[in-house]
């Protein structure tokens, strides 16, 4: 018999074989090439960045101590602020849903409407809602409006796509069910369809509100409305302390937007 | 067994069970629904004279819009590498600096005190939008793609700072055990028995962080902290509605091209 415990004890254990190897070495390779394309092609002025620290807690030192002065005109704006984000919310819906039917493969009449609607979807998501707003700004003027409208069209697309996926994973029995006694389009889809959705459709609708409260709170820094307008004209004016207070009014709403949808998250499930 | 009679029976329908059954809670929330509606919209202010304003004007911008103008492709390059290099080095960093906040804000390795803080660190940089924080930055270090970086660094922190700490705090706790009973340290327990398990879905985040700065440094550009939202800003500014639909055009699509790879990667690599 020959005796394979020597070749045995020289083998060395390795965790990985030569092409996963090689594999990992170019990714990390090209990963190091690129960072150094960026760090050396960027346009920075490196005194800059290492006297960065000595700015911001600079700035910071200036923030402190907050200004409670205005502090009712800043509760106006967060109020404002929560309009925006819930009307749009509400608003939404009703654009939301149509658009998630027809993209959903199993609910969609053609394939033109299925195109159609993914093509809604995925422009809606693309823009983001900060450039939305300076479109609808540039159209209705600066305002709430442009606000709403903004938080509405980057919501359709996130309610809409969600939603189009709870629609495809529906189950078909109740739906050939209602077909087979005759039933109307219309009956199939509030009878088959909209009670087995119904519970994502809260999850959904609830975490793109707390979604939209964030985002409303820098629609005012392109003229939008809201509690960013306050941000912008205190940052304009220098007023540090003031700037602060809304911080941590932002902070406060955001805390407060996130333990209010867990509350309904718990509620409705 | 009771029987009733055929008139009994006749006159029933079915009706839709309600989706609260309590009727005050159903007919209370409609109420308070309509209550909030009425508030909301009559307590907003909305200019109905510039509003009206609106359809001519959109015409206006969607007329001087179309067709799309790419005669300027190299001020849009130029915006455009900014906005990667941004994406790329703030992801880096902001990868890099979440595994040691990641490690404070998990429960079962980190000792309180230190827990609060680093709970406390992803929740201040989570509430604040990418907007909010660069428009500070670009007050502290001025304009321009640094103040971009500092940014999504922080935005990155918060991000993968919470998920990689709940994912810490879902470990296998046997290995841990086992390092320590060979007598080793807290770093040698963290480095062989802590972060080996969590690695691959840190590379996974990764990618997803890095397709999420390059959508968030278009828009962060737009308060003055570099990359192509600068550009777009800047067009929208001067009425140059051809070039700022083109610019538009390419960050959608650079977008869907972006989500695309990182969705590849991420397929892959789980």
């Amino acid at each position: 018999m020959v005796d394979h415990a020597g070749a045995l004890a020289d083998r060395v254990w390795q965790r990985y074989d030569r092409r996963e190897r090689l594999t990992r070495y170019a990714v990390l390779l090209v990963t190091l090439m690129v960072v150094v394309w960026a760090v050396r092609d960027i346009d920075i002025f490196w005194p800059w960045v290492w006297d960065a620290p000595n700015q911001i807690s600079s700035l910071g030192a200036r923030m402190w101590p907050p200004d409670p002065r205005g502090l009712g005109q800043i509760l106006n704006a967060m109020v404002e602020t929560v309009h925006i984000a819930t009307l749009a919310t509400l608003l939404t819906i009703f654009v939301a849903l149509p658009v998630s039917y027809i993209a959903a493969q199993n609910t969609t009449p053609n394939r033109a409407c299925l195109w159609l609607g993914r093509f809604i979807l995925v422009s809606s998501r693309s823009v983001n809602t900060i450039i939305w707003a300076l479109l609808f700004v540039a159209i209705f003027g600066p305002g709430v409006l442009a606000g709403i409208l903004a938080i509405m069209f980057r919501s359709i697309g996130f309610i809409g796509k969600l939603m189009g996926e709870a629609i495809e994973e529906i189950d078909r029995h109740p739906v050939e069910a209602m077909e087979a006694t005759g039933a109307s389009k219309l009956k199939v889809i509030a009878y088959a369809v909209v009670p087995q959705v119904m519970p994502a459709f809260f999850a959904i609708v609830i975490l793109r509100w707390d979604i939209n409260i964030r985002e409303s709170t820098v629609l005012g820094l392109v003229g939008a409305g809201g509690i960013g307008v306050l941000l912008q004209g205190a940052i304009d004016t220098f007023a540090w302390p003031t700037v602060a207070t809304i911080l941590i009014a932002i902070v406060a709403l955001v805390l407060l937007g996130e333990a209010i949808t867990s509350l309904l998250r718990r509620k409705v499930m | 067994m009771t029987r009733h009679k055929r008139e009994e029976i006749a006159p029933r329908t079915w009706r839709k069970p309600p989706f609260i059954a309590n009727p005050w809670l159903r007919y209370g929330l409609w109420l308070v629904l309509v209550v909030y509606l009425v508030w909301a919209f009559g307590s907003l202010p909305f200019n109905w004279a510039r509003i009206g304003e609106g359809l001519p004007r959109a015409a206006r911008i969607f007329g001087g819009g179309f067709p799309p103008s790419f005669e300027r492709g190299a001020l849009m390059l130029t915006g455009f590498k900014e906005s990667f290099q941004i994406a790329i080095l703030a992801t880096l960093l902001g990868v890099m600096l979440s595994i040691p906040f990641a490690v404070m804000a998990a429960r079962n390795v980190a000792p309180l005190p230190v827990y609060l803080f680093g709970r406390a660190v992803i929740i201040i940089s989570r509430s604040f939008h990418p907007v909010i924080v660069a428009i500070l930055f670009v007050a502290a270090v001025g304009f321009g793609p640094l103040a971009g970086i500092l940014t999504l660094t922080l935005y990155s922190i918060g991000f993968v700072g919470k998920l990689l700490a709940e994912e810490i705090e879902e470990i296998d706790w046997g290995q841990v055990e086992a390092m320590r009973a060979t007598g080793a340290g807290y770093l040698a327990t963290l480095f062989y028995a802590v972060f080996p398990q969590i690695l691959p879905r840190q590379i996974g985040l990764s990618m997803y962080q890095l397709d999420s700065n390059l959508r968030a440094s278009a828009v962060v550009g737009i308060v003055g902290a570099g990359g192509i939202g600068g550009t777009l800003m800047n067009a929208f500014g001067r009425y140059d509605y051809d070039f700022a639909f083109a610019i538009l055009l390419i960050i959608i699509a650079v977008i869907l091209v972006s989500e695309g790879i990182s969705g590849w990667v991420r397929k892959k690599i789980w």
